[in-house]
């Protein structure tokens, strides 16, 4: 079996907490144009770790450039899948936020930050990733001549 | 307004569920009834059944606790005598999955000698947690 990518645990802490400042942004700035420009920062920060990798995101980069040189080499890896699940989850639900926010239903694209954001702040502050918990519930819903 | 509504609520829904998971991660359920309770065999687990006890555990591809998960039950298994682990990909196992009402991965199934299942648990346990649950299941010793 091939030995599936690796990366630094405390990188991935630090990516969420970026992005949980981001996200609480656009809630907080009761501004249309710069709710707009930080959703779409975040939308492609998520695009490129789903599909280039996670090293490759902007968050990952500020972490192996300004974090990781002090902290020194990591104890232990982590298998990349699961949190490149998560961040493809993260992709969906700020893409709607930021589709929402052009259409004009400001709304609906605060709600769907706001879910973000807590599955963000659960992965930066216990290591919790949300969207690997909801993958076997999907699964599950599969019919059952697939399986 | 509804922006900073929404943050707030943001962070207690945050807090809560980190209060949730801390709770329920590694806790093994209550003995079932005796006639509720159901019963695998070495087929469906693909593996043979420990002597006194077989910890079954549901991993996943996208799950970061259940590589931790691995290494603690067979830790547990090798200074066990009789305890056997076996490790079930769930996703090429979904019938078994929905049947035993499976969730979330890692689950860990505790087995006694027959192959009922005793006890459940989801998330990464402690050793103490699983230790205890095995010791429920096969009486006299660990």
């Amino acid at each position: 079996m091939p030995q599936p990518t690796q990366v630094d645990p405390r990188g991935l802490r630090v990516n969420a907490a970026i992005t949980a400042v981001v996200l609480a942004l656009v809630l907080a700035v009761p501004s249309e144009p710069v709710r707009t420009v930080l959703l779409g920062v975040q939308v492609v920060v998520f695009a490129i770790a789903v599909l280039v990798g996670l090293s490759a995101s902007p968050w990952a980069l500020v972490f192996t450039t300004f974090v990781r040189p002090r902290i020194g080499p990591p104890a232990e890896l982590e298998d990349a899948r699961p949190p490149r699940f998560a961040q493809l989850v993260g992709l969906v639900f700020t893409t709607v936020a930021l589709v929402s926010l052009l259409a004009g239903a400001t709304t609906v694209a605060l709600v769907a930050t706001t879910l973000a954001l807590v599955a963000a702040l659960l992965n930066a502050v216990v290591g919790l990733c949300l969207g690997c918990e909801m993958y076997l519930v999907l699964r599950r819903l599969a019919p059952a001549g697939t399986a | 307004m509804i922006g900073l509504v929404l943050l707030g609520i943001a962070l207690v829904a945050t807090a809560g569920v980190a209060l949730l998971m801390r709770w329920k991660n590694g806790r093994f359920s209550s003995q079932p009834v005796e006639d509720a309770r159901e019963r695998l065999t070495a087929g469906q687990i693909g593996a043979p059944l420990g002597e006194r006890a077989t910890l079954v555990q549901f991993s996943s591809a996208f799950c970061s606790p259940c590589r931790a998960t691995r290494v603690l039950l067979t830790d547990i298994a090798a200074t066990a005598p009789g305890v056997e682990t076996v490790e079930i990909d769930a996703e090429s196992h979904l019938q078994l999955v929905r049947d035993l009402e499976v969730m979330r991965t890692p689950t860990v199934l505790v087995l006694d000698a027959d192959g009922v299942v005793t006890t459940r648990a989801s998330g990464l346990p402690r050793r103490d947690q699983v230790l205890a649950a095995l010791d429920r299941a096969v009486p006299g010793g660990k």
